[in-house]
């Protein structure tokens, strides 16, 4: 009898303690990141990884999960369902693919495993309605960067001749690279007050979001080529900091130039001298939400287009996008920043007011017309006043 | 390098080799700041751990035993066919434009059609380097290492040029083909039976033509001693160019499927590479056909299990490339020690 009570207690003790022992190993809720380029390349990639260490921090038992270089040349042979199986087995319920290059992947994928989340950044499938239910995306309003952007080198250039080291071309990348003309072109209007005709905006792709030796343009090529042929600030619409490097390069060799690095809000580090500032993403807040929303359970296919938050627009917790200022930008110029800012965030200046033109003549916004947000996104050119090309020759 | 050894002594350098790569692997491992062991551990369980992780394994090796046999032919022939990535990339290149034509899909036989136009591009590309090996007297390995820079150029021209994506110019592919005109994969996996089935079939012809025909023992008396063979009138210089054309079109086969099984679209980096690791893999195993199969299975292995590095370890991927570059390394090197052995011996 004893020895039966006995064995009852031992029973007893041991289905508690398994059962303590399974509430004290809280399981992580993992969120697996797919970064197009290197996690510390000091633009778009880190920038995503950077929200990652945010949500971590933020949402105390998410676990970020990530790998780096996923793009063919960096790792040949695999494929991005393949990828994503690994981050699934390894627990992953949220995951995020941080590249147009991965429309088509994180779809397949998405289609693959049902019961997990997947956000495609950049992407519209949600809009077109290819994604499967479990797909959303999330972009930041970068366009309003960008136009921060082009505005302090138009305030900058002495030459009067701006460059913008483009990537690819796409939906993407013409809005933005028109964003940042039509800052240049109203701060050199505007503020400068000097004819548009004498403002050259020239744009040139490499045709990638970064630099892949030997299929890409090079973009330090490209950004050499820009300085030596006039162009007194080079902004950046690629992954990485080549623009930045090479401005720091002809600044040391005694020329006057400037250049805007793009994506991560660190990338000014180390080029005082030449950089007028950099916007950026933060992605931070925008994956808090989704990650909480999707353990909660209440997560909902969205097409999310996040703005600034336009009373502190370098908030790390409320900003889906930011300037900030970099150490090369004049007093003068600041100033006028801030009042540009000011009337882009109450809403006094909209540069995608009509009228605006293509680069073909053709009517992107009539006279008096305000861009709807799918008319931005869907931009076809280039607009008139640019120099490069607005589409694949 | 080309002389055949028996298998004894062949096993006997790839353990020697595999203890030495052990060694320095470790050694780098070490210096990388990982734990040596579990490094190793990881990318083999990275590998082989589950059915998802074989199948992916399996899919890499399809490529590689293709593309290893392929090499085969023209190693027997004495040619150092470096050409072959430019051959999977053309074989890339002719499956897509194959299939191009059909945007709304369409049956197997398509499919089966761009199979086959791949085999016609990489065979073309190969006859290429064969002709100006034998007519042009330039060199395989100069002639070849020059027309894979032109197929790649070739391919980012067709990508960022004429089979753009609409409104698009980017390096990253083309449009993706219609899923009915995709390999049928493993639930899930990128693991076409088919492709499987095809590597498999191939890896075994070529045996049985190098071991059993009358063609694969010309083939190999031309490569022994191509003066003999024109004495005996064996005619080296076609059979150089119908081993090139047989390895081209098998590189060309790989190439394709990795555009209807795997990538689905033609991407720049189309080979991913497998040309040169099968390269490596053929020297490895020195005509020893059998130990093919086993050898790619390695590297596959290696592939994939590498993706687990920076995951678990956050180690940089391109460490398990390291590994692979030290492993053959090592081979080498063993066999260097043992010629300078027998040479040190016969002078003493």
């Amino acid at each position: 009898m004893l020895r039966r009570m006995l064995r009852l207690c031992v029973v007893v003790l041991l289905v508690l303690g398994v059962g303590c022992a399974k509430e004290v190993e809280k399981k992580p809720f993992v969120v697996g990141m797919l970064l197009v380029g290197p996690y510390n390349d000091r633009g778009w990639s880190q920038a995503h990884y950077d929200a990652g260490l945010y949500l971590e921090r933020k949402l105390p038992d998410a676990k970020m999960l990530y790998l780096d270089k996923v793009n063919p040349a960096d790792r040949p042979g695999l494929t991005l369902p393949q990828l994503v199986d690994d981050l699934v087995a390894k627990g992953a319920r949220l995951i995020i693919a941080n590249s147009d290059d991965m429309t088509d992947g994180a779809r397949e994928a998405a289609k693959q495993h049902p019961e997990v989340t997947f956000i495609h950044v950049s992407g519209d499938d949600v809009l077109t309605g290819k994604a499967p239910l479990n797909l959303g995306n999330i972009m930041g309003r970068m366009e309003y960067g960008k136009m921060m952007a082009g505005f302090v080198a138009a305030l900058t250039t002495k030459t009067g001749k701006i460059g913008y080291l483009g990537p690819l071309i796409n939906e993407e990348t013409r809005r933005l690279a028109a964003s940042c003309y039509l800052g240049a072109a109203y701060g050199w209007e505007k503020v400068r007050k000097r004819p548009l005709s004498e403002l050259k905006f020239k744009v040139s792709w490499i045709g990638f979001w970064f630099n892949i030796p030997g299929v890409t343009a090079d973009p330090t090529q490209v950004a050499n080529r820009f300085f030596d042929s006039g162009h007194d600030v080079v902004v950046s619409g690629i992954d990485t900091t080549e623009a930045l490097v090479v401005a720091m390069q002809k600044r040391r060799a005694g020329r006057q130039v400037w250049a805007i690095p793009y994506d991560y809000e660190g990338a000014c580090e180390g080029a005082d001298e030449v950089c007028l500032g950099v916007p950026y993403f933060n992605w931070g807040p925008a994956y808090l939400q989704t990650a909480r929303a999707v353990k909660d359970g209440g997560w909902k296919q969205a097409w999310e287009w996040n703005g600034p938050d336009w009373k502190d627009i370098n908030n790390h917790d409320t900003s889906a996008v930011g300037f900030l200022v970099g150490p090369a930008l004049s007093r003068a110029a600041n100033e006028e920043l801030a009042r540009f800012t000011r009337g882009l965030a109450t809403g006094k200046i909209n540069l995608f007011r009509g009228p605006l033109f293509y680069q073909d003549g053709s009517i992107f916004l009539k006279e008096g017309e305000t861009a709807t947000d799918q008319q931005v996104w869907y931009m076809k050119q280039l607009l008139k006043g640019m120099e490069g090309a607005s589409s694949p020759k | 390098m080309f002389s055949k050894t028996s298998l004894a002594t062949s096993l006997g350098r790839l353990v020697a080799a595999l203890v030495l790569a052990l060694v320095l692997t470790t050694l780098i491992v070490l210096i990388a700041g990982a734990p040596p062991l579990q490094t190793l551990a990881i990318l083999v369980v990275g590998g082989l751990g589950s059915a998802a992780k074989l199948a992916q394994a399996a899919a890499v090796w399809i490529p590689l035993v293709l593309c290893s046999s392929a090499l085969l032919l023209t190693f027997a022939a004495g040619l150092w066919n470096i050409g072959i990535e430019g051959q999977i990339i053309l074989g890339a290149v002719f499956a897509t434009g194959f299939l191009r034509p059909f945007p709304d899909g369409g049956s197997f036989l398509l499919v089966m059609g761009a199979l086959m136009a791949g085999m016609i591009g990489g065979a073309l590309w190969a006859l290429a380097a064969g002709l100006l090996r034998t007519w042009g007297r330039v060199h395989e390995i100069f002639g070849g290492l020059g027309l894979n820079f032109v197929a790649l150029g070739l391919t980012l021209w067709l990508i960022f040029g004429p089979w753009k994506r609409p409104g698009i110019a980017s390096m990253s592919g083309t449009e993706p083909l219609h899923p009915t005109l995709w390999l049928e994969a493993l639930g899930g996996s990128s693991l076409s039976p088919v492709s499987l089935l095809l590597a498999l079939t191939v890896f075994l012809l070529v045996a049985f033509v190098l071991s059993s025909t009358q063609w694969g023992l010309r083939l190999k008396a031309v490569g022994q001693n191509q003066d003999a063979a024109l004495l005996f009138g064996l005619n080296p210089q076609v059979r150089i160019l119908e081993a090139m054309v047989g390895c081209g079109a098998l590189a060309g086969l790989a190439g394709a499927l990795q555009v209807v099984g795997v990538y689905h679209r033609l991407l720049p980096a189309i080979s991913s590479n497998y040309g040169y690791t099968a390269l490596l893999v053929a020297m490895l195993a020195s005509f020893r056909s059998q130990i093919v199969p086993v050898l790619c299975f390695f590297f596959a292995v290696l592939n994939v299990g590498s993706i687990q590095l920076p995951l678990q370890l956050k180690l940089d991927s391109s460490l398990a490339g390291v590994i692979q570059g030290v492993l053959v390394l090592s081979f080498f090197l063993v066999q260097g020690f043992e010629e300078r052995f027998r040479v040190l011996r016969r002078t003493e």
